[in-house]
């Protein structure tokens, strides 16, 4: 009974949209906000902003990319990190080659142009379907990380293509320190996120399912879904482009593209399988999944086995972990960690009955 | 014109290599319909187990029996764990569990064998030998000799045997296949280990190149442009597709690489690809698929 549904009435179309309709959800999302701003920031030390909480947010926005194009509009892609290089270099240039250009405009900059880099390696989707999809989304991949590394005007003719973060300077405030960079990174995803629930709420979130589900049945009734494709791949490539430049600029600090490599297109593929496919919770459940899952690896061998694996070896097995993982959600639970989380809702509204 | 054939030439032999593993590639697709994205750890995780066997003195064809049975042995757990539960799920649910499935792959062949690079030497010399004024490699005249071979030997597999027949009766339709008692089980089974010996095949031929290493699984990438040129189902297209891409690949490297930058090896295939399908989007030799609500 703790999900007590009854006397919560929708009586207005805007109380039908809004975003969570029981006030339990929504009180619960303010709880985990205020956390997240208020509390986190007190009890948290650097390690946990630089190595766990940063990489976290910035994984599940580029999670969140990712499944508005595979999960809510089923265009299969391997080309995540590529959007995410582009948002990350165009961020860079913009900042560095338009005087006094505000910070958050060049990460919104950077977020554009990979949109628009996603709009163009889109545009096959329009006549190619299903796994020969990938062949655009790899020659994107490929293609990205190469023109980054040949042509030296992308890292301001740095020798290695490696790019160094600007101080992070926003309305006089810096936030170079853990704790500003995982407020700014925490402000950013949480508006983004928000925004991509309007998104999959919205008309076009569901012309995006209707093509995921049947795009020949789509277009019967009347969806363009060609226009339902390229929007996909534009605003899931702007999501992946704002992750690009969070990465460079608030997790690392320094990025060359090889940071942007296919491994990190899969890591994101593998947040959206283990978090749940059509699901925006499920990114962030998938994000702190393989964040804190070789973390936690490593401190079992630390600890239980005294060392006694060595680091190549704990590589390994991390990866056949993944890998089982992977195989086990795909049979047992296709929708991933956040189909868990639906089930103990459901359990919590009828509680203490089982039906 | 001497050096464009010589480029040409070579390139086309190097595309042969792409073909054997797209060959292994195909073989699972026609039979299952599965887009098996580890076909390139199957070839790094045979080529390990074989050169590994070899350097502790086993004879070489002891260590080519032995790898085969471990490649069955694997054959064996993908169908009971991977594919048997996954029966009639969607086409992406199961290339998503063969790309687990290359990490458990990756992670095992490294675990057990560890990640050195090995040589391996197959006693065919890869001195180049001139043959109407072009330079040749005895070597990639050897692998498209296997290549070859190894296509006749399969398209016999599937065209004139009830297995075949039983086989590309699983591809059209799995349930249907079921249904009129075809033991799907034991199709996967011989399917996923002539894959794997297909693989190791392949893995033999670009270890005796390359070294035995890691890198080896990577040449699905390389593989993946061949399959979409050829089509998914073509044995034949996957030939041909090795052909057109390792030659466009070598004379773009040596022709357009000093114009915008070398290195363009890594992404030319894919955008080729990529155009190829904008005019025929299920490749050289795919099926047409027909749409209907």
């Amino acid at each position: 009974m703790i999900y007590r549904e009854s006397g919560q009435f929708i009586t207005s179309y805007r109380a039908d949209n809004r975003l969570f309709k029981l006030h339990q959800d929504r009180f619960s999302f303010y709880a985990l906000l205020a956390f997240a701003f208020i509390v986190v920031p007190f009890i948290g030390n650097d390690y946990w902003f630089s190595a766990v909480l940063i990489p976290f947010l910035v994984l599940s926005l580029a999670g969140l990319g990712l499944n508005l194009l595979t999960g809510y509009a089923g265009q299969l892609s391997l080309g995540s990190a590529a959007f995410m290089a582009v948002g990350a270099f165009a961020a860079y240039n913009f900042h560095l080659r338009i005087e006094g250009l505000p910070f958050l405009v060049s990460f919104f900059f950077g977020g554009i142009t990979a949109a628009a880099v996603g709009v163009i390696f889109g545009l096959p989707s329009l006549r190619i379907k299903g796994f020969y999809l990938l062949v655009s989304t790899l020659a994107a991949q490929f293609f990205v990380q190469w023109a980054l590394t040949n042509f030296a005007w992308f890292s301001h003719n740095s020798s290695s293509g490696v790019i160094t973060a600007p101080p992070l300077i926003i309305l006089g405030h810096d936030f170079s320190n853990p704790v500003g960079r995982y407020l700014l990174t925490l402000t950013i995803v949480v508006a983004l996120g928000l925004i991509a629930r309007s998104i999959v709420k919205s008309e076009i979130g569901r012309q995006w399912m209707a093509v995921r589900d049947m795009d020949t049945a789509a277009s019967v009734i009347g969806i363009s879904v060609s226009k339902a494709k390229l929007l996909a791949f534009g605003i899931s490539s702007f999501f992946l482009g704002i992750a690009g430049s969070l990465w460079a600029f608030t997790y690392l600090g320094t990025v060359e593209p090889h940071g942007f490599d296919l491994t990190r297109s899969f890591q994101i593929l593998f947040i959206i399988i283990i978090g749940g496919m059509g699901s925006i919770s499920g990114n962030f459940i998938g994000a702190a999944f393989i964040v804190l899952l070789p973390i936690l690896l490593s401190v079992i061998s630390n600890h239980l086995l005294s060392g006694a694996i060595d680091a190549g070896q704990l590589e390994n097995f991390q990866k056949i972990i993944f890998g089982a993982l992977i195989i086990f959600f795909l049979i047992k639970e296709p929708n991933g960690l956040a189909k868990y989380w639906q089930t103990f809702r459901q359990r919590a509204r009828v509680w203490p009955l089982r039906f | 014109m001497g050096f464009f054939f010589e480029v040409l030439i070579g390139g086309l032999l190097s595309g042969v290599m792409y073909s054997l593993v797209a060959i292994g590639f195909v073989l699972i697709y026609k039979a299952s319909g599965v887009f098996n994205f580890a076909q390139g750890s199957m070839v790094l995780f045979s080529a390990l187990t074989f050169v590994s066997l070899l350097e502790r003195h086993v004879p070489f064809w002891l260590a080519f029996g032995m790898t085969m049975l471990t490649m069955i042995a694997l054959a064996w757990a993908v169908e009971r764990f991977v594919l048997r539960p996954l029966v009639n799920r969607p086409p992406i649910t199961l290339f998503m569990a063969t790309l687990g499935l290359s990490y458990i792959v990756e992670g095992l062949a490294q675990a057990v064998w560890g990640a050195q690079v090995h040589g391996l030497e197959l006693g065919i010399s890869d001195e180049p030998f001139e043959f109407l004024g072009l330079l040749l490699s005895q070597f990639d005249l050897f692998a498209a000799g296997v290549a070859g071979a190894l296509v006749l030997l399969l398209s016999f597999l599937f065209n004139k045997t009830r297995t075949g027949i039983e086989l590309r009766a699983v591809a059209d339709d799995q349930l249907a296949a079921l249904s009129v008692g075809i033991k799907l089980q034991k199709l996967w089974l011989i399917v996923w280990a002539v894959a794997g010996f297909v693989g190791l095949v392949a893995g033999l031929l670009w270890g005796a190149r390359l070294g035995v290493q890691f890198s080896l699984s990577l040449i699905v990438l390389k593989a993946l442009p061949v399959l979409i040129i050829g089509g998914f189902t073509s044995i034949e297209g996957a030939i041909v597709g090795g052909l057109i891409v390792g030659a466009s690949e070598k004379l773009a490297e040596v022709y357009i690489g000093p114009i915008i930058g070398g290195g363009i090896e890594n992404w030319f295939p894919y955008v080729l690809a990529t155009v190829f399908l904008l005019i025929r989007p299920t490749g050289l030799f795919g099926e047409q698929t027909i749409e209907r609500v």
